[in-house]
């Protein structure tokens, strides 16, 4: 197994799938003669050509519809959207088209199209490039969402998410292009659906997905090493369809959940998993479940206000031992 | 601003033949255009016996359009895309009107399995990509679609059917952009009527002659009567042959009316009789007609008989098949939202 970074992973699935089939394109902006933002794309227009690597202009919306539309005669595009905060102005074609055309056609017609955009807040970029957008797309009928947490699901999702039928958003993260892992040296498909245990334990179910779970891996490691508390990590890489058995299951062990996530409280991805935790788990549980989440404000550019505004693992932390009333040190 | 008929022939602008379609093809062109009137007026009582529901955006007014481009194009195997008015487009692309009519009754054997209603008639095997209700979204998907018949290599072209108001969404702007800089095979037909629902093209549009605004991204155009059948034909060969030819894509306006409410719950209240008197005198199905009368082509009496059988095939064999299809399982619910059983959900091959 190979170390390598999580562009470097999002940069070999791209490069094996664009070999695979010539009707695999990759666009956005920046990502042909530019090599990407991130670097997701290096190289490949060299390699691929411009009609296959297209830098796009900026119009969002334009060329996800155009990806869609390419997708109704047999193309696969995977589709960079700069930022998520850009990922708004696509909104219509995503909603309106990718995810309805299967249904509305009675099944005629499908839009597998990739798009991949990275979300969350990195240092001090402000309200209109901090924005977390994953809650927006899991409550959206016939759209996939996953969010991979480390190279080696980086690479796997873009590969099965630009073989499958069905439109797929990923959504990644500003600030983990630069983290390393193995990955398989061998071609790998991750799943689409489902979680992973990313540490087992036996006292309290930590549930975090793509930068949250490294949040709860750290919160595990303090509240084991100072607390004695064995907290298991789910990683919920899939966010729609969400893995209601797996989340059902650790419960069931360990009797006690907490939710973390990135972004802000309201409708999202922690008010979804607490009302399945409430629904599927409640007889299972000795506490009543916690949701550790971004403050409910515009990210802010003062670096201690962004600070306060966004998790961290001794938040995890706080929140596990409110859990453990006799453990409060 | 005038809004009676007629259309602006700019300088430059050639002129354009009417003697390219034989008398055959004009015989059948007209039956087609009678036949859709036949259907959307049928379609308009079967709304007023609620057997039809929702939103219903008939053409009566507009036959001439989509008749006169497809004409020159290759209808089933060219891909034609469009708004929700769409239900002439599909039939004339090949779609069964028994299967567009099912479709409006919300009926299992309509062409979307009645999970898509009148906004959103689908025929695929005909290259019919659908019928969109957000005004605007077909316009990226159209040159979508003809980046796929480029990488592809096929002879196929992109043609996309969208209204005047359309035209000032940003999907238009950014479409015809990229169109243009990518060199697609698409065709982009204009149905200029005037009206966006109630609001008058003057009062929402800059430009009023809609085919100059493709100047701005360098897309030549055209513009025709759009009420007149062998006009919009011979202007959508020339726009035909241009995108097939690998110039890239093409703007074809055509200047119509549509004689109906914007959708059923419209009452025309902000256009007056006297302009609704005036583009009747230019109905397209009679300009047809009256040239082959007069043309010693046909008599009106065969017209006659062409209409009473026409009503008779749209209830007896097309009504009739909507009246007595059956309706979706209500089990079926949730088919269709995501692909069945793709092995890449599980991780592929294992
Ligand atoms: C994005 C969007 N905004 C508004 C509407 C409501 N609406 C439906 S049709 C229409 C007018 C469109 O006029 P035009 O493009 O000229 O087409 P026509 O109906 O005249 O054929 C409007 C405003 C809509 N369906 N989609
Ligand atoms: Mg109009």
């Amino acid at each position: 197994m190979a170390q390598m970074m999580y562009w470097e992973a999002i940069r070999r699935a791209h490069d094996e799938e664009l070999a695979h089939d010539p009707l695999v394109i990759a666009m956005g902006e920046d990502i042909g003669v530019a090599g990407g933002t991130y670097k997701a794309t290096q190289g490949l227009y060299e390699k691929y050509g411009p009609e296959r690597i297209i830098d796009t202009p900026i119009s969002e919306n334009g060329y996800t519809g155009i990806g869609i539309g390419a997708s109704f005669v047999g193309v696969k595009p995977i589709i960079e959207i700069m930022s998520v905060n850009f990922a708004w102005l696509a909104t219509d074609q995503i909603v309106n088209t990718a995810a309805k055309v299967r249904y509305m056609s009675g099944g005629q017609l499908t839009a597998p199209i990739v798009i991949r955009s990275p979300g969350g807040t990195a240092h001090q970029l402000g309200a209109q490039h901090s924005a977390r957008m994953e809650k927006v797309f899991m409550g959206i009928a016939g759209l996939r969402v996953v969010t991979p947490s480390n190279p080696r699901q980086a690479y796997g999702l873009l590969k099965s998410a630009v073989r499958c039928e069905d439109p797929v958003f990923i959504n990644e993260h500003e600030l983990m292009y630069n983290l390393k892992g193995e990955v398989p040296d061998e071609e790998y498909f991750h799943p689409l659906e489902g979680s992973e245990v990313a540490r087992p334990g036996r006292d309290v179910t930590l549930l975090g997905y793509n930068i949250s779970v490294h949040w709860c891996l750290q919160a595990a490691e303090i509240l084991a090493r100072e607390h004695g508390i064995e907290a298991e990590v789910l990683d919920l890489y899939a966010l729609s369809p969400l893995d209601r058995a797996g989340i059902r299951a650790s419960v069931a062990r360990t009797h006690k959940a907490v939710v973390v996530e990135e972004a802000e409280a309201p409708v999202g991805v922690g008010a979804e998993v607490m009302a399945v935790l409430n629904e599927e788990c409640f007889f299972d549980l000795d506490a009543p479940p916690r949701r550790v989440s971004a403050a409910n404000v515009p990210i802010p550019y003062n670096h201690a206000l962004e600070k306060a505004a966004i998790p961290n693992a001794r938040d995890v932390v706080a929140a596990v031992l409110g859990l453990f009333p006799g453990r409060n040190n | 601003m005038n809004v009676m008929p007629g259309y602006v022939r700019e300088e430059g602008m050639s002129e354009q033949s009417t003697s390219l379609l034989s008398v055959t093809d004009k015989k059948r062109l007209l039956r087609e255009m009678l036949y859709a009137r036949r259907f959307e007026e049928r379609c308009y009582e079967a709304y007023v016996e609620r057997k039809i529901g929702g939103f219903l955006h008939l053409y009566s007014g507009q036959e001439a359009c989509a008749h006169g481009v497809l004409e020159a194009a290759r209808p089933g195997f060219d891909y034609v895309i469009t708004g929700y008015r769409d239900h002439i487009h599909a039939i004339k692309c090949g779609a069964d009107p028994r299967e567009v009519m099912a479709e409006l009754y919300g009926k299992e054997t309509g062409s979307s399995r009645g999970r898509g209603g009148s906004m959103h008639i689908f025929d695929v095997k005909h290259r019919f990509m659908g019928g969109y209700a957000l005004v605007g979204g077909p316009f990226p998907l159209a040159a979508g679609i003809a980046k796929g018949i480029k990488m592809k290599g096929g002879e196929e072209i992109s043609i996309c059917f969208l209204g005047d108001a359309a035209n000032n969404q940003g999907t238009f702007h950014e479409s015809l952009n990229m169109a243009k800089i990518w060199n697609l095979p698409v065709l982009y037909v204009c149905e200029n009527n005037l009206y966006g629902i109630g609001t008058r093209i003057d009062r929402s549009t800059a430009v009023l002659e809609q085919y100059k605004r493709a100047a701005a991204y360098d897309i030549p155009a055209g513009q025709a009567d759009g009420q007149d059948v062998e006009a919009v034909y011979a202007a959508a060969v020339q726009a035909v042959e241009h995108v097939r030819s690998g110039n890239g894509p093409y703007f074809l306006e055509l200047k119509t009316y549509r004689y109906r409410g914007h959708s059923m719950s419209d009452s025309n209240a902000y256009r007056s009789k006297d302009e609704e008197r005036e583009w009747l005198k230019r109905d397209p199905i009679q300009i047809l007609r009256n040239r082959l009368i007069d043309a010693n082509a046909l008599t009106l009496d065969e017209f006659k008989a062409m209409d009473r059988e026409i009503l008779d095939q749209i209830e007896n064999d097309v009504v009739k098949f909507a009246e007595e299809s059956p309706e979706p399982a209500v089990e079926d619910l949730e088919k269709y939202v995501l692909a069945e059983n793709d092995p890449y959900v599980h991780g592929g091959r294992q």
